[in-house]
């Protein structure tokens, strides 16, 4: 048996978690040609790596078929219920930061909170005859942010990508999705409510708490988070 | 645990005491169409019902609950004055507690009459408390009403009370607007530059919500911050109001007080007094019955008027084993401009033969 390690397939994600191992001593790199996802471990014995969307890396990890993962915090929280019970963060990477926000047209000057944003919604649905349309992919994350803020009369809108231009398609009248720089943002005429930071998210080592795990690979993981930690 | 059949076979008693009261046996489908339910309860559905899809029909939600179908068919169809009776599965989705039942029967009866409100709702609570008896619950009324009354009475702007009614379910919101409008919390920063004229954008306007409407907010907020803060005196009025936790008796006596001082609640408390004596009627010790101003308000948004639950009090890890409520305004809603008194509620076989055998 091995220790089996979860990693982000491709892009910047990827190289990072490939750099922030190979300064830890452990060298992770991709094997085959550059469109077969197989991969390798040198510096530790018994670790397998395994290539993954980032997206799948929670589910992985709940369903114990890998030990370790890398990826979001947004990710775990919006893909696990009780995801404290499945999973435990090991170590923060201190890359792929990344805060998941709810944002609004810039020209709405009489929104800047919560609260403004629970009574434009209340007026906007006696206006168009529909709930406010919020764009996101997050849905579980924003459904329970907005049930604690108490805000009614929305509705979730479901974006899997350019969420920032739903508001301008008229798909939507306000997003909630991750921003790293706020540029995009600011390019699609939106802003960031100032209490409407739903989650801070970035690249996180994430421990199995389900995963099967025999005395022999217990010591490599064991060794392996040493060297990590 | 009880076995599926046993409790199937409870159900099917318990459905036949209310035959046996006149109630037609109704029998909606497992499948609701998602947009009702959806415009009724807004987004926090999602979170509680389990929605499923196919290309002909768009979303359905398997039934969290028979009211909404039940008041559906009625308001299509249904004769005058009805009772109908009903036992099958609800669905409720859950995603903090893996103890909760995802699935689950009921058995429920529910009262479309308009002649005798107080006589219909005492009939709802006599019949599902003698069908508990000898249980060890205990049971809990409540009146969403009398909150209601009380914000409609408020001396202050339609647009304030429209703002709390519409919290009137979720309590945290209704209180932060409550100490908003009397001056008890501060004005965000934000809001105080705006009302300076502080705040401008460049920005085009994106999306549907046109510069008329942010205007026409503008132009309220304005007129709210000339409006003089609701007086401390009708802050705490609410708040005594929401603190009432007595035997019914004691509840109607502290009540008949606050009306002195809160006169828009007194037909509100003259409906409760009419309900203490009609459940007297029906042989409900009422003398030893809890009401609670504040019962039911973290709940379904649809009860508008008497609210009652019967829980385990052993077992605070159950849920209610019984419970239901007024929704006359739910009949407007889906009435397509009709409407009628109506009551009912709902008691779960499985909890009650688990509380059985736990004894």
């Amino acid at each position: 048996m091995t220790v089996k390690l979860g990693v982000p397939s491709k892009g910047r994600l990827m190289e990072k978690t490939f750099d922030w191992f190979a300064a830890r001593g452990v060298t992770l790199q991709r094997t085959g040609s550059d469109r077969e996802y197989a991969g390798a471990v040198a510096g530790i014995d018994n670790v397998s790596l395994i290539l993954l969307s980032a997206g799948e890396i929670p589910r992985e990890l709940a369903a114990g078929r890998i030990h370790l993962g890398v990826t979001g915090t947004d990710l775990v929280q919006e893909k696990l219920a009780l995801w404290d019970q499945l999973v435990e963060p090991v170590e923060e990477l201190a890359f792929g930061q990344a805060d998941l926000i709810l944002a609004v047209p810039q020209a709405w000057i009489d929104v800047d909170t919560l609260d403004d944003l629970d009574a434009a919604a209340a007026a906007f649905r006696a206006h168009h005859g529909h709930r406010l349309r919020i764009a996101t992919k997050y849905h579980r994350l924003v459904r329970e942010f907005l049930r604690e803020a108490g805000v009614a009369d929305y509705a979730l809108v479901d974006s899997q990508g350019a969420t920032e231009g739903t508001v301008k398609n008229e798909t939507a009248e306000a997003i909630a999705d991750i921003t790293s720089s706020g540029e995009t943002l600011r390019a699609n005429h939106l802003k960031i409510l100032s209490d409407g930071l739903i989650l801070q998210s970035q690249a996180t080592l994430w421990r199995s708490r389900v995963a099967d795990l025999p005395d022999e690979d217990r010591e490599t993981l064991n060794q392996l988070l040493k060297r990590l930690g | 645990m009880p076995t599926r059949s046993e409790t199937l076979a409870r159900a099917s008693a318990l459905r036949a005491l209310f035959e046996a009261e006149g109630a037609a046996l109704v029998e909606p489908p497992i499948l609701q169409p998602a947009a009702t339910l959806l415009e009724l309860y807004g987004e926090d559905i999602r979170a509680r019902a389990y929605v499923t899809s196919d290309a002909l029909r768009g979303e359905q939600m398997l039934r969290p609950d028979f009211t909404v179908p039940v008041v559906q068919m009625h308001m299509a169809h249904g004769a005058e004055p009805a009772r109908y009776t009903y036992a099958g599965e609800v669905f409720r989705r859950q995603e903090q507690d893996p103890d909760r039942a995802n699935e689950y029967v009921q058995v429920g009866y529910e009262v479309f009459d308009r002649t005798d409100p107080a006589a219909a709702d005492a009939e709802v609570f006599a019949l599902i408390q003698s069908a508990l008896r000898g249980l060890p619950v205990r049971a809990v009324t409540g009146d969403i009403g009398l909150l209601m009354a009380a914000v409609k009475g408020l001396d202050t702007t339609a647009r304030r009370k429209a703002a709390l009614m519409r919290h009137i379910w979720r309590p945290r919101r209704f209180r932060a607007l409550l100490e908003r409008f009397s001056g008890m919390a501060p004005m965000p920063e934000s809001r105080r530059a705006l009302l300076a004229g502080e705040v401008s954008s460049e920005a085009p306007i994106v999306g549907l919500r046109s510069c008329a409407e942010i205007n026409e907010r503008i132009a309220a907020l304005k007129a709210d911050a000339e409006t003089p803060p609701l007086s401390a005196q009708q802050v705490e009025l609410i708040m005594a109001l929401l603190d009432v936790r007595e035997t019914m008796p004691n509840a109607l006596s502290r009540l008949h007080d606050l009306a002195v001082d809160m006169p828009a609640i007194a037909p509100a408390v003259a409906r409760i007094a009419a309900r203490e004596a009609a459940l007297k009627a029906r042989d409900v010790d009422t003398a030893h019955l809890t009401f609670e101003a504040s019962y039911g308000r973290a709940s379904m948004e649809y009860y508008d008027g008497f609210v009652f639950g019967f829980r385990a009090d052993a077992r605070a890890d159950l849920p209610a084993v019984a419970s239901g409520g007024r929704y006359d305004a739910l009949t407007r809603q889906l009435g397509q401009g009709d409407a009628i008194p109506a009551v009912g509620g709902v008691m779960r076989p499985g909890l009650m033969l688990e509380l059985e055998a736990g004894r």
